[in-house]
This record gives structure tokens, sequence and C-alpha cells, in this order.
């Protein structure tokens, strides 16, 4: 299932700790970043590479919010709704989100385009209110950069 | 730019050193770290017996950045001496607490700092292999981070017999996959290991019985990145700089309502008014300040008429009566709802409570709903008391700190804030009886 260099990737990982299970996270991450989620059959396969069972993998998945349980928007976006980014406007930027793709807080939009979370603090309280959208933060929101960005990300869903 | 004496504040100012953001540009590079003097530490501390780096940092007074203000030195101290269990660091760049964005600014600017402090402490202690520890979400600075090791693999100052001694570690980036608990240090080690992020009951502690049961030290990402700079200008220097009983620079990250949010490297002691007026550029609309979280979320929030003199360092701040944490200053001006500050950060702790301990799992659930009804508008006067009882009855009893979090916020902002909590509640009951 794994692709020859993310095969060697899984070794190379393995190498780096005593113990195999200790590859776990960083081996879901390779699986979530060639599926995009992580389903069951994928949790199978993980324990059948790490030799772990699969209750112990799915206890894992299941633990830690960052893992897709289910597969989620082209642009999964993550909204900081914490202490310093809802002081400085969070809310209205979640509510104008949610307006804007017609979806509410954990649901994806029918195009399958876009996801929309509500996370926890993202380390950027300094440049709130701002939201992670797959791998980049963006930062300083108003609701003009949220258009710009939707925006900005249609375009490139075209390409 | 090329200037060798700003690297590790050498002659730098020293009223005003910058420790761990130095400003030189592009420092981030290997070619400029190295050119600025960078790993020269390293060299030097490799040229001393172990015990006495460990020694130098015992002396200079450093203290952890990451929430507890342990002494550095003293943790070291735990390790067994001998080699017969693999010894292993874990650095802490999990930064997850509400408020708290400067171990970040670190991972993007000086991470060379920081793998050279990991070298030298691992050179200190013993240790086989380091692993950092970085939440999932810093995607940009895990990449910054593998660059920066690899890097630094390839000059030979990791790996077999580093910058020609006989001494040889191995250094790795590890990436968490979003869960808060993971950053208290028994949980960071059980995720590490490929587990749910469960803290451990203590003791054992991790010099005994750490990583795969081996001798472990966990240290933050800021505390380590100070040791390069104590290493190459010694143990008095640094002592002189700041709060005498908790030396050196802090960064302060500032954020909330104030016109200039950012992270400032400054002095421990630091005037807490300073940090908001003098570094953020005051109260946005120059209101009044309402209340002030000076350490994180986690922290005994302070009443906006009790921050004169008030100074941030770890000794100051329980004078206070709260406590330095991270360093994470939250300021929140006279029209801030506090039922509604108070749901959201209940809301966070209920949320990342892993539920081992009933009070933590129960008790967050509790407040959060008690918080919720009185955010609704459907409060009591007599819910003041009853969600004291709830924080009272998590504090002390759980097996990590995170219930002694969830409950100091909501414990703390009704012992400051009484009147105003009353008055609104007493309001609610007359307009339901109405
Ligand atoms: C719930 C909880 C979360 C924590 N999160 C962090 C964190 O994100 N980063 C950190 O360095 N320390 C965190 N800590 C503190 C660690 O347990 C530990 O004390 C620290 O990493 C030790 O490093 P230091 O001695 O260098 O400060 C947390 C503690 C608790 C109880
Ligand atoms: S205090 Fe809370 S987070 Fe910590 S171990 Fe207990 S239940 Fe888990
Ligand atoms: S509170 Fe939103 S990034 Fe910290």
């Amino acid at each position: 299932m794994f692709t020859e260099e993310n095969l060697r990737r899984v070794e190379e990982i393995k190498n780096r700790y005593p113990k195999p299970m200790a590859a776990l996270l960083p081996v879901l991450w390779i699986a979530q970043e060639q599926f995009g989620w992580i389903s069951e059959e994928t949790m199978h396969y993980v324990g059948g590479l790490l030799g772990l069972p699969f209750n112990h993998v799915l206890g894992v998945v299941t633990f830690y919010t960052m893992y897709n349980k289910k597969p989620v928007g082209k642009y999964n976006i993550q909204f900081c709704g914490n202490i310093s980014c809802m002081l400085r406007g969070a809310d209205n930027l979640i509510e104008h989100l949610e307006h804007k793709l017609g979806i509410k807080v954990g649901e994806t939009t029918s195009d399958g385009l876009f996801t929309l979370k509500e996370v926890e603090c993202l380390g950027s309280c300094g440049t709130a209110p701002m939201m992670q959208v797959n791998n980049d933060y963006y930062e300083d929101l108003t609701s003009e950069k949220v258009d710009n960005l939707l925006e900005e990300f249609r375009k490139q869903a075209q390409r | 730019m090329s200037d060798a004496t700003k690297l590790y504040a050498q002659n730098g100012d020293p009223v005003f050193p910058r420790i761990v953001l130095p400003e030189i540009p592009n420092l981030a590079q290997i070619e400029t770290y190295e050119s600025n003097g960078g790993y020269g530490a390293l060299k030097k501390a490799l040229s001393m017996d172990p015990a006495a780096v460990t020694d130098v940092v015992k002396k200079s007074g450093l203290r952890g950045r990451g929430g507890a203000a342990f002494p550095t030195g003293l943790k070291w101290a735990f390790m067994p001496k001998g080699n017969e269990k693999a010894k292993y660091l874990a650095i802490n760049a999990d930064e997850s607490e509400p408020g708290s964005f400067k171990d970040r600014q670190i991972l993007e600017f000086n991470p060379h700092q920081l793998v050279e402090g990991i070298l030298i402490a691992s050179y200190a202690m013993g240790i086989k292999a380091a692993y950092i520890y970085i939440r999932g979400e810093y995607y940009k600075w895990y990449k910054i981070l593998e660059k920066s090791v690899e890097e630094a693999y390839s000059r030979k100052y990791i790996g077999e017999n580093i910058a020609g001694s006989n001494f040889s570690v191995d250094v790795y980036v590890h990436r968490g996959a979003g869960a808060y608990i993971c950053g208290e240090e028994s949980g960071l080690m059980e995720s590490l290991e490929g587990k749910r992020g469960y803290p451990r009951v203590k003791p054992p502690f991790p010099a005994q019985n750490g990583l795969w049961g081996n001798p472990t030290t966990i240290n933050n990402v800021e505390t380590i990145a100070n040791v390069p700079a104590i290493i190459w200008n010694g143990a008095e220097w640094f002592a002189k700089i700041g709060a005498e009983k908790h030396p050196g620079t802090l960064l302060y990250g500032v954020s909330g309502h104030v016109n200039k949010p950012g992270v400032f490297e400054l002095p421990s002691g630091t005037l807490l008014t300073d940090l908001i007026y003098k570094y953020s550029g005051g109260v946005i609309g120059d209101k009044k300040i309402k209340m002030v979280i000076p350490g994180g979320s986690s922290m005994p929030p302070l009443r906006g008429d009790q921050l004169e003199g008030v100074k941030m360092d770890a000794e100051s701040l329980k004078g206070a009566g709260s406590a330095i944490g991270t360093g994470g200053v939250i300021v929140m001006d006279e029209d801030t709802n506090l039922t509604k500050v108070l749901l959201r950060i209940t809301k966070f702790y209920w949320d990342e409570s892993c539920g081992q301990c009933t009070p933590c799992r129960e008790g967050t659930g509790w407040m959060k709903k008690i918080l919720q009804r009185m955010y609704d508008g459907g409060g009591k006067v007599e819910d003041l008391d009853l969600l004291v009882r709830v924080a009272n009855n998590i504090e002390g009893n759980t097996i990590c700190a995170l219930g002694d979090a969830a409950a100091w916020p909501v414990k703390f902002t009704i012992q400051r804030f009484r009147k105003e909590l009353e008055e609104e509640l007493a309001s609610q009951e007359r307009s339901a009886a109405a």
C-alpha cells in the first residue's frame, strides 16, 4: 500500500528508536500524507508494518486530533477559537466562514473543497485571529483577508 | 553583516542582552550561525569535563522555561553518572499552552542555538539520543528543525565523534499529532514511545525511569537555547542578568487587547506594566485593563488594579498571587466578558483532559456546564461557590498538573472578581424570576 519511497522512510524511521512502537506516530503521518486520512484498513496495514495490534493503532489514532478519521476537504481549515484569538474576534470570523461556506463547524462542503474546524491554541496568539489551512498558518486575519484566501483556494483548486 | 560580538550576547549591552533571539539577519542559516561564532560553545564544552559543564549550568541559576521554573542544572545532576543504561534527552517543543508562542520564535530564527544547546546538554549528561518533540501543527518549524539537524550532522556536530571528540550522540525530530497533554513531560514520553499521551504517576521520576524505562531528562526549547551562551560567557555573567533568583532573559509573549502584540526578549523581572505599555503599545483604544493572565492560560489571573509594580519572574509573581508559567501575558480590557473567558478556558481543559483521573475528567465537565449556564443567562449567585467547590476538588487530586491548570483560572477569577460576578448573577436571577 505504501509507495517504495515511503516504505524506505519507514525503515529509516524505525532505526531512530530502540522499539518499533515509537515509529507509530511518524508512520501514521506518512500514511495521512499518502492517503489524506486514516482508514481502518490503513490502521491494519500500519500495525502490520510495525508489529502492533490493531487495537493499539486504533487507540492512538483516536487520541490525537490531527489524524483524520474520515476524509477531509482539499482545504482543511482549522480556525483557532482559543482565548487570545477569541479576544480579537475569532468568533465572528468563524461565523463568517460558516456563512461563506454554507456549512457548520465540523462539516465539509458538498464539493469536497473545504472542511471547517475550530481548534485550540495554535501558538500564534500574537498574530490573532488566525487559522491553519492544511500545513500553513494564516495570521492577523480579517473578514476581507479570509474572503481573499477562499477565492485564492478556489482558483488553485481549478488549476 | 558578520558581527561576531552579538551571538551568545557577547559584549552585548549588559542591561539588555538578547541571548536566545539576537538581532542577526539570517541566523537560521548554518553559515551565518557559524560565521558569528556559533558552535564555538560546543567546542568549549567538549574541552571541559562533563560534570563541569553541568556545574556551570547549576551555578548560572538557569531555571526551566517550560512552565515550572525548575533549576536546570539540578535536573541534569539527577541523571545517573554511569553508562550501564542508555540515557535520553527529550526536548519539549510542544508549545500548546494558550497564550504561549515563544518557542516558535527560536525554532524559526535561531534553530542552531537550540541544536547546539542540545549537544552541550547531551555531552554533560552522557546522552545517547536526543528527541525533539514538536507539536504536529508546527509543520513549518518541524521542517526548519529537520533541515538544521541535517546540516549539523553533515558538519559533524552531531553523530559519531562530534567535532573531533570521542563523544557521540544522535538527534531526531519527532512530530506530535495534536494533544495538549503531550506537553506534560510524562505524557510526552508516552507519546514518543508511540502510545496515547497519558501522563504517568510520579515517582518514579524521568531521571530514573523515563523513555523506555531509561534515565531521561526533559527540557523546554527556550531553556536549552540558553545553554550555549551560559557555557560561552560563564555562570557569573548569566547569574547577574535580571532577577536574582530567576536570572537571565525571558521570552515574554504578549497577546490580547494590546496595540502591538508580540514576543519580547527582556531580562527576567521586567515590570508587567512595562511589557504592556512600553513594549506592546498599551491597550487598544486606551481602555482600562480588567484582567491579565501573566503566564499562559493555566496561571491565576490578576485584576487590572493589581498590576502596578508586579515584576515578571517566578518569585515576584508568586508574591503577587500568580505564577510565571510560560511568560505568555494575556491582556483583557474593561469590556471583556469574564464568564465568556472562563467558559472558553474551561472548555479547553475539558477538551484536553486525558480522562485518567475522575476529578479532572468530571470536574472540567461540571465547570463547563455551570459556566455555560451562566453565559446563557440562567446562572445563580450560588453557582460561584459551586464552581469553587468543584475547582478545589480537582486541585491537588490528580496525576498531572493539568488538573490544577483547569482549577486555577476559575478559582482565582471568582476570588478576584467576586463582586462583579455576583452582581451579574443576581441580575440573571431577577430576570429569571420576572
Ligand atoms: C498540561 C501541561 C502541559 C505542558 N505543556 C508544556 C509545553 O508545551 N512545553 C513545555 O516546555 N513544557 C510544558 N509543560 C511542562 C513540562 O511538563 C515540563 O515541566 C517542562 O517541559 C520541563 O522543561 P524545563 O525544565 O526546561 O522547563 C506542560 C505541563 C503540563 C502540566
Ligand atoms: S489531571 Fe487530567 S490530564 Fe492529567 S492525568 Fe489526570 S485526567 Fe489526565
Ligand atoms: S489563542 Fe489562538 S493561536 Fe493562541
